[in-house]
């Protein structure tokens, strides 16, 4: 069987560095195709819980998140002389109940994949903050993008410490823009426009 | 009678759970190839073009199909005129261990109340069935949770019937939207008791793609759910389009007269399964 050539989608995105330049976050309208270039934060379940029990005990964050984009990924292992082994979204909704906490703090991005909360949207929209999906199950492919990859904390969770990743044209598509726009609802409801 | 040796076990198990990591089977690359080619949305025309470079760089160079390599589920059907020298199930886990160490596969089990990771990927869950014959059998079905997250069961009356299991298996898939990664597998597992109906669905993955069940009812019942979920315009990643699935399985037991179980397991387009035969 012929497998196609990379899609020319992939040069055709809006690129977008981060963190953000001020401003940025507020032009992004949902439905949006971009491509991250810069450095962002990774966590998932894990990773949240130990950041919550950090603020409960008062104590600080490993890294100050305000103004970040924080990714929803477990990378799997690198092999020797890979950057990073698999590295695509995991699925948003687990971190819902964390998300509104660390908005409070200034984050300015989160990206997964899958829907939020009302209660994530509604803190999004008074932080003036975005939610970004990347294409789920595509981690071999988006692995490609990650050009650096560093334990900062939480190194003995394994998958579920929280990286630092230098990414290079990284694509993802804006799902909740900062006038409140869901691109999954629109598309539900018919209301985005054809592509 | 014929006799195996327990470290044979291992070592196939072990060589199929790395491959399946990294190398998606012919029938789901066709599947996704046929779902690119009947695409009516661009966007998900390119993202599905997309999955199929990824499944292309993972097995070139061995890196996971998906980062979600899975909790290890093993079919195993064992011939009744085999006799294993050694523990069976001992040799299946150490070879789903080695398999995930050696392949750098993500390992994903951890303990249900501490969260505590295993760090072997161990247990598999396994599926043990004694067969006819003196050959062994054995399916690994790396399942990613995402999509197992989205899965459900319902004990329906009898009196809700067809219509009742096909509208619990759509309204399933729908609120499930983007979340699974579709374009998705649908196994159905309809009768039997509740375990049967939830094993019934979790096996139905396991045939080949696309493959109707042999009863023409049945196979009538797969295509006719499989439109009306994809008539629904979620989509390739919930992104729009008319490939919210790219197939739906469904499997069959005798129930209880008052009785009606439907199961329905999510599998998302990262369909990874390996077989070998001892």
């Amino acid at each position: 069987m012929s497998l196609p050539n990379p899609p020319a989608m992939m040069d055709q995105l809006q690129e977008v560095k981060i963190p953000f330049a001020a401003g940025v976050v507020e032009s992004l309208q949902a439905g949006d195709l971009i491509s991250l270039t810069g450095t962002l934060f990774t966590g998932r379940d894990q990773t949240h819980r130990r950041m919550m029990a950090l603020l409960d005990e008062g104590a600080d964050l490993p890294v100050d998140l305000a103004g970040q984009l924080l990714y929803y990924v477990g990378p799997s292992p690198a092999r020797p002389g890979q950057v990073i082994g698999a590295a695509g979204p995991t699925t948003s909704y687990r971190m819902d109940v964390y998300t509104p906490r660390l908005l409070d703090l200034g984050l300015m991005a989160t990206m997964g994949k899958g829907s939020r909360s009302q209660t994530v949207r509604e803190a999004m929209v008074r932080h003036k903050a975005i939610y970004l999906a990347a294409f789920g199950g595509a981690g071999a492919l988006l692995s490609k993008c990650i050009v650096e990859a560093e334990v900062v904390a939480f190194a003995d969770a394994g998958p579920e410490a929280l990286f630092k990743f230098s990414v290079q044209r990284f694509p993802a598509v804006v799902i909740n823009d900062v006038h409140g726009r869901d691109y999954y609802e629109m598309v539900k409801s018919g209301k985005d426009a054809p592509r | 009678m014929r006799e195996i040796e327990a470290a044979l076990i291992t070592e196939a198990v072990k060589k199929i759970t790395m491959e399946a990591g990294v190398r998606l089977e012919p029938d789901i690359l066709e599947g996704l190839v046929s779902a690119r080619d009947s695409e009516t949305s661009g966007l998900a025309k390119n993202i599905l073009e997309l999955l199929l470079v990824n499944a292309d760089i993972a097995a070139r160079e061995k890196i996971p199909v998906c980062q979600d390599t899975g909790v290890a589920v093993v079919f195993i059907e064992l011939g009744q005129d085999v006799h294993i020298n050694g523990d069976l199930g001992e040799a299946v886990q150490q070879g789903i261990q080695a398999g995930y160490q050696e392949g750098y596969l993500r390992k994903s089990v951890c303990d249900p109340i501490t969260r505590v990771n295993t760090g072997t990927n161990t247990p598999a869950v396994i599926h043990i069935e004694l067969v006819p014959g003196e050959q062994i059998r054995i399916i690994v079905l790396p399942k990613g949770c995402g999509s197992e997250n989205m899965s459900g069961l319902t004990m329906l009356p009898p009196s809700s019937g067809i219509s009742g299991m096909k509208d619990f298996v759509v309204r399933q898939v729908v609120n499930a939207g983007p979340n699974p990664c579709p374009p998705l597998l649908i196994g159905v597992g309809m009768g039997g008791t509740f375990e049967k109906a939830a094993l019934l669905a979790k096996k139905a993955l396991i045939r080949p793609l696309g493959k109707h069940h042999s009863r023409p009812d049945v196979a009538a019942l797969e295509e006719e759910i499989l439109t009306r979920i994809n008539e629904q315009g979620q989509g390739v990643q919930g992104l729009g389009g008319n490939n919210t699935a790219l197939a739906v399985h469904i499997d069959l037991f005798p129930s209880h007269i008052a009785s009606l179980p439907v199961a329905v397991n999510i599998q998302c387009h990262a369909h990874r399964h390996k077989e070998i035969v001892l």
